[in-house]
């Protein structure tokens, strides 16, 4: 059996590192719909895909949260992206590989994936 | 419907947090000899009347207003029912709610328990203000995880930070191997 021991040494390594990521106000979010209809449709891997890599790239002004239902939930999985001074990004049918594509083109770079999004007429179908 | 059961506990576990859990008790026991996988959600949220209770089932029923279905307690029953188990949910105001889910586990309609530590993960990370207790258990042989022992032993720093999040999994991975001996449910 794995035992707890092993997170000391962790603590005591993490704690000696500066600035610990800690979701700051101004910062980009990244919601992903986690009510039945976005657990349903498969958000659960989109929100470990999104989440390991800002944690990988120490993408330390992303933060990664879920949310409800927000109603719209023949497009699930959602994922929806706050950028501080610009309009809402919706993005939706997301799987896996898309939300790989989404964190690479769009948190890590800033260039959203326009042919995911919402308002690309062909995937709202 | 879910794909997998450990989707429906991810789901119906999202109330307990909902209903402001500071606990949440998500047990899994496999009995080879009952020929039973039962599920257990236990927490020490708000709780509901009994006139939400009797309804919490019904697919028309939510408190959403959003959208006017609420299917996730239902495909839970549902699930369980398909399989010749049972389902069972107690809940009293001001302390708390309990899901309890029994399944044929040989019953060829019983969807796969499928990726529990995903959820168990998911769960703990996107809700540090709630604490989880996880058990799992195969034929009286198991393991448990407590969030409040991992938050007491960091100490402050973050489950979610990138060594203790790879701990958590590696924690649950190894131990969940060492109790499936290569079964898999």
């Amino acid at each position: 059996m794995k035992s707890l021991a092993e997170l000391k040494a962790i603590k005591e390594k993490m704690q000696g590192q500066v600035g610990l990521r800690e979701g700051s106000e101004d910062g980009t979010r990244v919601v992903v719909g986690m009510a039945t209809c976005g657990i349903a449709a498969g958000a659960r891997p989109v929100l470990k895909v999104l989440a390991d890599f800002v944690q990988e790239k120490g993408l330390a002004n992303i933060t990664v949260t879920q949310t409800g239902c927000i109603g719209l939930c023949q497009y699930e999985p959602i994922v929806e992206v706050y950028e501080p001074g610009k309009e809402k990004v919706t993005y939706i049918k997301v799987d896996a590989d898309k939300a790989k594509t989404i964190a690479e083109q769009h948190l890590a770079r800033g260039q959203a994936v326009q042919e995911y999004t919402v308002s690309n007429s062909e995937l709202a179908k | 419907m879910m794909q997998e059961l450990s989707l429906n506990v991810l789901d119906v576990a999202q109330n307990s947090i909902k209903a402001g859990a500071k606990l949440t008790e998500i047990g899994v026991t496999v009995s080879t000899t009952d020929d039973t996988l039962a599920i257990v959600i236990k927490d020490d949220g708000c709780g509901m009347d009994g006139e939400t209770l009797d309804r919490v089932t019904d697919p028309f029923y939510t408190t959403r207003t959003t959208r006017k279905v609420g299917l996730g307690v239902g495909f839970f029953k549902f699930a369980a029912e398909l399989t010749g188990g049972s389902f069972n949910i107690t809940s009293a105001q001001g302390s708390g709610t309990e899901v309890t889910a029994v399944f044929g586990l040989s019953s060829i309609d019983r969807m796969p328990l499928g990726d529990m530590n995903g959820t168990i993960e998911t769960l703990a990370m996107f809700n540090q203000q709630t604490d989880f207790l996880y058990t799992y258990e195969v034929d009286g042989e198991g393991f448990s995880l407590d969030t409040r022992e991992f938050k007491a032993e960091l100490d402050g720093v973050p489950l979610d930070s990138p060594d203790a999040a790879a701990f958590f999994r590696e924690f649950l991975e190894e131990n969940t191997a060492e109790v499936n001996k290569g079964r898999a449910f």
